[in-house]
């Protein structure tokens, strides 16, 4: 994992200096809200309906169980006992009290974590993989050119002000885990015919009022060149990008309104500008950052024992487990493990300051200390010896999280919606609990098999409703909470926005109108189908009629 | 569920406190309390301005942030706020906060 130098830790020190006395101005009155907004949204702090919101980036989803330790102590301290993961792998905390920030943000500096550039129009985390150096299918670890990008990006004056926010993911497998496609900039690593690896760059993607999935500007960047390339994006952009029109600011506009092949063109010719030149990151760098993310020493494991078969045979629930949350590594006799955060009835995302501090300890002693953050806000262990899967399943059933249901119906994902967000027009966190709780019945949600609902609050879609096989999405009817519904998004590669069903359905409805729509699948089925595959074949015409038929 | 009214027959101001976030409402001795049902009730327009000064004030002295005025509905001695945004707001989130273990 990657750790801190002098330069990173005295950097991250000062600003937490700097915003503790920008807080102790705003309080004594010195500083109105105007002047301080910016201040504090550049330190990751909003003021939500009920109280201040904190949210900590976490780089690439990559955790230390001593970093999750220090998020538990957030929550433990300052906040009101749990947290929240969100769809860009961070964490919110929703209580906090401003007088307390400055401490917060000095506890979470010690284990290096913070809320710089989690708001804003800036550079925001970048995301990957979560299965990052560990998935089989994976040509090398994406995380280096995140940290590659996270340091340069970082605080870097030219990019501190662009039109909108500006989101990177890079995946380096042919099966996208992360929603590439949904982001201003997805990176794919792959190889070209001459066997080199090398960075297809995607641009203009995003969700929100006006979704775009990204479209590609360059099959073939020579990896050498990542940070020169990106240079040239980000300077399109910064020029010519919207900011008469918050609704229009984003890079998939601009991308969308000039055509990929004029927007291509002005990258191309920035690029050579700056190709070559000074921001481009030497070997010895990549090599450097590169060691940081070598392999744990695994040790020559056991691919089964006589425990683990004969708790797969005998145990249904440790062999529904193994089947939607444990997936194949890399190393032979490992496995890696996801933690759902989706227990029937929960909020998708939660977890408590409890949760956090046991599943640390569980890194430390199966999983080389690490844990990583899912863009479908659960956790995964990424390194467990497979004969130590009877004995984390155990442990993460003993704290409740253990539901065997990731990729399934009940592993929604979901905001916070109109019960904490200032932004939202409907609440989110009760329709995905009583889904949840409608799909508590084990046998049948395997049998439904792969199903992917995600619900927003609002129509800034941070909860990625339009890349849903079933996505939800509140809106506010004369100040009654109503939700659209859209079917066949997907946010693979092959990925695909939802079509709208129809009007918009009463929040008194809307699980049922759910239900309905997954006994229509399950009635128009053929063998092997998933809810994504009936839809594909069959249309919306079957869903539409049902759920709009006269009563 | 409440619907927005347009030409609320019965107001107050609320606002989020400065030093914690908190919900707060303005009461008549020009405090500010969480509790909605203490909040000064503004039945006119002149009420309503008086009452909104107040609130800008309060927010140029740094005790609050962002003061505006509510549509509430007053039974007994009771004050709602209507619609579902401001009813979260009085009330906290309308789930459970702490996920279940």
């Amino acid at each position: 994992m990657y750790s801190y130098d002098e330069y990173d830790q005295k950097l991250l020190d000062q600003r937490v200096a700097q915003f503790r006395d920008q807080v102790r101005r705003r309080i004594a009155g010195e500083l109105t809200e105007e002047q301080f907004r910016p201040l504090r949204l550049r330190n990751g702090l909003y003021l939500q309906l009920h109280a201040y919101m904190l949210r900590v980036s976490v780089p690439y989803g990559t955790l230390s169980s001593r970093q999750l330790r220090g998020l538990g102590h957030v929550a433990r301290h300052y906040d009101r006992g749990f947290g929240h993961f969100t769809t860009r792998t961070n964490m919110q905390f929703h209580w906090m009290k401003l007088e307390h920030v400055p401490d917060a943000l000095a506890d979470l500096a010690k284990v290096q974590l913070h809320g710089i550039q989690t708001s804003g129009n800036s550079l925001r985390n970048v995301t990957a993989d979560h299965l990052a150096g560990v998935a089989p299918d994976e040509i090398e670890d994406p995380r280096i050119w995140c940290e590659i990008i996270r340091q340069w990006g970082a605080l870097h004056p030219e990019f501190s002000y662009l039109p909108r926010k500006f989101k990177i993911c890079i995946i380096a497998a042919p099966h996208d885990r992360a929603a590439l496609r949904i982001h201003d900039l997805a990176l794919r690593l792959h190889r070209n015919e001459a066997g080199e690896t090398g960075f297809e760059v995607m641009v203009g993607g995003g969700l929100g009022r006006t979704p775009f999935l990204a479209k590609t500007i360059r099959e073939f960047l020579p990896k050498r060149h990542l940070l020169s390339y990106l240079e040239a994006v980000l300077r399109v952009y910064n020029q010519l990008g919207r900011r008469d029109n918050l609704w229009k600011a984003r890079i998939k506009i601009l991308v969308h309104e000039l055509g990929v092949q004029k927007f291509t063109e002005l990258v191309e010719a920035e690029w050579q500008d700056v190709k070559d030149g000074p921001v481009e990151v030497s070997e010895a760098e990549v090599a450097r950052i590169a060691a940081q993310f070598s392999p744990p020493n695994y040790e020559d494991a056991p691919t089964f024992t006589r425990e683990f078969d004969e708790l797969r045979l005998n145990d249904l629930g440790f062999a529904r487990w193994l089947r939607t949350n444990v997936g194949g590594h890399k190393q032979p006799g490992y496995a890696i493990v996801t933690v759902s955060l989706k227990p029937p009835g929960g909020t998708p995302g939660d977890i408590t300051a409890e949760q956090m501090d046991a599943v640390a300890d569980l890194a430390d002693r199966y999983s080389f200390s690490e844990i990583r953050v899912t863009h479908a806000q659960n956790l995964v262990l990424p390194h467990v010896r497979r004969a130590d899967l009877p004995v984390v399943w155990r442990a993460l059933a003993a704290l409740g999280l253990a539901t065997p249901n990731i990729g399934l119906a009940s592993d929604i994902i979901c905001c916070p919606g109109l019960d904490y967000c200032s932004l939202a027009n409907a609440r989110s966190i009760p329709i995905a609990r009583r889904l949840t709780e409608r799909f508590d019945d084990l046998s049948r949600l395997h049998d439904l098999g792969e199903l992917k609902i995600k619900i927003s609050g609002c129509i800034n879609a941070c909860g990625h409703h339009h890349v849903g096989h079933i996505g939800i999405l509140g809106v506010d009817k004369n100040g009654e909470e109503y939700y659209q519904v859209t079917l066949g998004g997907s946010e693979d590669l092959n990925g695909a926005l939802g079509t709208i069903l129809g009007p918009a359905i009463h929040a008194d409805r809307i699980v049922e109108a759910v239900e309905t729509l997954i006994e229509i699948y399950v009635a128009l089925r053929r063998d092997g189908e998933r809810f994504l595959d009936t839809y594909r074949r069959v249309g919306l015409a079957p869903f539409k009629e049902r759920i709009y038929a006269p009563a | 569920m409440a619907k927005v009214v347009k030409n609320p027959a019965a107001q107050v101001v609320t606002a989020n406190r400065l030093r914690d976030g908190a919900v707060v409402y303005l009461v008549a001795d020009g405090s500010w309390s969480t509790n909605v049902s203490e909040g000064a009730v503004a039945r006119d327009t002149v009420t309503a301005e008086r009452l909104m000064a107040a609130g800008n004030q309060a927010a140029a002295d740094q005790v609050v942030v962002g003061p505006y005025l509510i549509a509430v509905a007053v039974k007994d001695d009771r004050v709602e706020p209507l619609g579902t945004r401001e009813r979260i707001r009085a009330l906290g989130p309308s789930v459970s906060e702490r996920p279940a273990a």
